[in-house]
């Protein structure tokens, strides 16, 4: 791995890294994929979310769904645990909790397959620094 | 389009379960049931306007709905597109309606600094960071700016510590950065050890590269090369995190020599702590990881002129270094923007206890108690009655009903009996015994007094042998009184922080809960029912009709009478397992 010599470098390396996470948010053609985050802090793993984890990568992979399944850590919500993001290619991220495999497997068969919302959404209830 | 009906706890207590079928009823009268889905979420952190039925894609956020207003949603918006405008939110300041939940500026609470990345990179991924603008602040620094200009940021911003203690964060970077030595330190207090508090460990776990690269922003500050993470082994993940960022910051060379090309250099290692609360204060970690008893010592020499080695050290908690990087980048008036006169900024609270959403919540400073526990928490698990909040751990207090008004800041929290602590707050409700409350905190801090000092070893001990006491129903009136000084005393005379606070919780509950210390003196009973001692079971002959059931299943055989005829409990055999109540089919056993 390079490292990075300047402000200038850091800066130019921000905005190809911003670019390719925004590509695979947002979701060009070719790169449209399904993007979960599994909540995987002390509180989420305690509550399971690692077998979770484990089951919706499996499972994705045996059904065909191309995704990118990734770690984050708390979400602030540890009543829900587990929690997971899902991020559907040009649609808004959205919550759920209590997520076991059951009801991951309702997720992807309900949500990612045919964009159906599912019981358990969260609601954001905080506000980022990158929209004030 | 999407119905979301709030399935919170909250708005579940009114009848949002009615909502869902009636929408569903409605939506099949239109036939629209395979068009339009109707979805229970989780809460929306609005509960007193609850229930909540949230329309999507057009964000319509309507407040206190009722099963009966499901016939006029579905007719007017989902049919013909017009807002139901009486069930819209009406904003208090402006009194109008609010159609669209994104131009509700204070529908949310929470506004997220030292969590901004939690829950949303992968802290294992040195790239997500900087594709979230990481280690920008301490390029800024080291390359736009001189130390004392990036100190002056820090100073202006309005940042004060958030380990419990509250200190101008830029002054104490000031204070490091004046005194002269070879080699100074910069220190990470990850000790995080009062019950119930999850903060530090959070940040830790989801963002850890936000605090290495804080700690290199005071390096740079203050002139020093080194930095230290003090981190408890019981923390296994955040350590590990630790380690991975670490090494990927080294990878990229943002930890090293020269860092961006600069003659900064800057590396940081791990030093782990046993676990001994008293190790958080600031002396003590010192020595501790200096291979000493982690014992405090007095103050001064502050640890910015003598500390780790004996040089100058910088000690900061984690939830401080996490907001730093934001406010170089975002500036100072922008940061002190938000928060109350001289508490700038936001708090991350663990919420624990009897409140329904139990999580991490980051608030602006000001916010009131009310807001935090019946708004953004939901409320008091199974609908009881909210009795009071313990904030400050160990060392703090508990609030009342009184206090849910008052802003929360570091200064209104200490003038009200308590203190802002580290962030943990947990709720009581009235089931709750307070005296029993202090007791667990006294027996919190006699098992972590490190013994140093005659006040806090001896002292303590007597608070808690006292309080045992009074919760056996054998306490007395010049118990109370003895409390009340000895307390005073502990506080005036303990060596370090542990001692001084200690007496806190019972100072608080004596302030706000005495009726409750003379029903356990006077009375010799418990309201909340807490306290075995106190506690008598007692069967109510009306409604008893002698099953039997009870008698049989006392362990003790405590319980006698015939068959068909009311039974009675002897209260001198009974050990008070609570067996009998679950037992009886009539009601008719209770605890007095
Ligand atoms: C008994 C005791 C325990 C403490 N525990 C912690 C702790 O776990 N974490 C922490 O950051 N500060 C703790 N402190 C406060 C530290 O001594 C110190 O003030 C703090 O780390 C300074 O950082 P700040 O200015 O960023 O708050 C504790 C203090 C006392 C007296
Ligand atoms: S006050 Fe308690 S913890 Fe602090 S030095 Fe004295 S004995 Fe030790
Ligand atoms: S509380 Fe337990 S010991 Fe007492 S009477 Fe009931 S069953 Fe017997
Ligand atoms: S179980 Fe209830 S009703 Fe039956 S004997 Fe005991 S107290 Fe009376
Ligand atoms: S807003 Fe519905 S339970 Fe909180």
């Amino acid at each position: 791995m390079t490292k990075v010599k300047s402000l200038a470098d850091l800066k130019k390396m921000k905005e190809t890294l911003q670019t390719k996470i925004d590509i695979r948010e947002k979701g060009d053609a070719s790169e449209s994929l399904v993007q979960i985050k599994v909540a995987m802090a002390t509180c989420g793993i305690a509550s399971g979310a690692k077998a979770v984890m484990e089951f919706l990568m499996e499972e994705l992979d045996k059904r065909g769904i191309q995704a990118v399944v990734t770690q984050t850590g708390c979400m602030g919500y540890c009543y829900a645990e587990p929690t997971i993001e899902v991020k559907l290619p040009g649609k808004e991220p959205v919550i759920f909790g209590y997520v076991d495999n059951k009801k991951a497997d309702d997720i992807i068969e309900k949500y990612i397959k045919n964009g159906e919302l599912v019981d358990g959404i969260i609601p954001t209830n905080f506000e980022s620094i990158d929209n004030k | 389009m999407h119905l979301l009906v709030c399935g919170g706890t909250g708005c579940r207590a009114s009848s949002s379960d009615a909502i869902v079928e009636s929408l569903k009823s409605e939506l099949a009268a239109n036939g629209l049931e395979n068009d339009v889905q109707v979805i229970m979420t989780g809460c929306f952190g609005f509960c007193e306007k609850g229930p909540i039925v949230k329309v999507l894609p057009d964000n319509t956020f309507y407040t206190q709905v009722k099963p009966e207003d499901a016939a006029e949603i579905v007719r007017e918006h989902v049919v013909k597109g017009r807002k139901v405008a009486r069930l819209l939110y009406t904003d208090p300041a402006k009194n109008e309606h609010v159609s669209d939940s994104k131009h509700m500026g204070f529908y949310r609470k929470q506004i997220r600094i030292a969590l901004r990345n939690c829950g949303f990179i992968n802290p294992e991924n040195i790239d997500e960071y900087i594709a979230r603008d990481g280690y920008q602040a301490i390029g800024k620094a080291i390359t736009e700016m001189d130390p004392q200009q990036t100190i002056d940021i820090i100073k202006k911003s309005g940042l004060r510590g958030r380990g419990g203690g509250g200190f101008p964060t830029g002054l104490k970077w000031e204070i490091a950065s004046k005194n002269k030595a070879d080699q100074k330190y910069v220190v990470c207090n990850a000790d995080e050890g009062d019950p119930g508090a999850f903060m530090d460990r959070s940040i830790l776990e989801g963002d850890p590269h936000s605090v290495i690269e804080a700690m290199s922003i005071c390096g740079y500050c203050i002139g020093a090369s080194k930095g230290l993470v003090y981190i408890r082994a019981e923390y296994p993940l955040a350590i590990k995190r630790l380690k991975v960022a670490i090494d990927q910051a080294r990878e990229y060379g943002l930890l090293g020599n020269n860092i961006l090309g600069s003659n900064f250099s800057f590396d940081i290692e791990l030093r782990y702590g046993a676990g001994a609360f008293v190790c958080g204060e600031e002396t003590a970690l010192i020595h501790s990881m200096e291979g000493l008893r982690g014992e405090p010592t007095v103050k001064p020499p502050f640890p910015a002129e003598s500390g780790y080695l004996g040089k100058p050290t910088n000690v900061n908690n984690v939830e401080t270094f996490a907001n730093v990087p934001v406010i170089i980048l975002k500036g100072a008036d922008w940061y002190s923007s938000i928060g109350t006169e001289k508490s700038k900024g936001t708090k991350v609270f663990a919420l624990a206890g009897k409140i329904n959403n139990v999580g991490l919540i980051e608030v602006p400073m000001g916010i009131t108690l009310r807001e935090v526990i019946f708004e953004i928490g939901g409320g008091i698990k199974n609908g009881k009655k909210f009795k009071a909040v313990q904030t400050g751990g160990p060392s703090g207090g508990c609030l009342t009903e009184k206090h849910l008004d008052t802003p929360i800041d570091f200064d209104n929290l200490i003038a009200a009996g308590s203190m802002m602590g580290s962030g943990g707050m947990i709720v009581m409700d009235e089931d709750d015994c307070m005296v029993a409350v202090a007791k667990f905190y006294l027996d919190f801090t006699v098992e972590e007094s490190c013994g140093k000092c005659s006040p806090c070893r001896i002292g303590n001990k007597r608070l808690y042998e006292t309080l045992e006491k009074i919760t056996k129903g054998e306490g007395t009136m010049e118990d109370l009184d003895r409390l009340r000084n000895l307390s005073q005393v502990i506080k005036d005379t303990a060596l370090c922080g542990l001692g001084q606070t200690s007496p806190n919780p019972v100072l608080s509950t004596l302030d706000n809960f005495y009726h409750e210390y003379l029903a356990h003196v006077n009375d010799r009973k418990c309201p909340a029912g807490q306290c075995k001692s106190l506690m008598q079971y007692v069967i109510d002959p009306e409604a008893c009709v002698g099953c039997t059931a009870c008698a049989r299943n006392c362990p003790v055989n405590a319980i006698s009478g015939e068959r068909k005829k009311p039974h009675e409990i002897d209260t001198a055999i009974c050990i008070k397992c609570g067996a009998c109540i679950e037992k009886c089919k009539f009601n008719a056993i209770s605890i007095q």
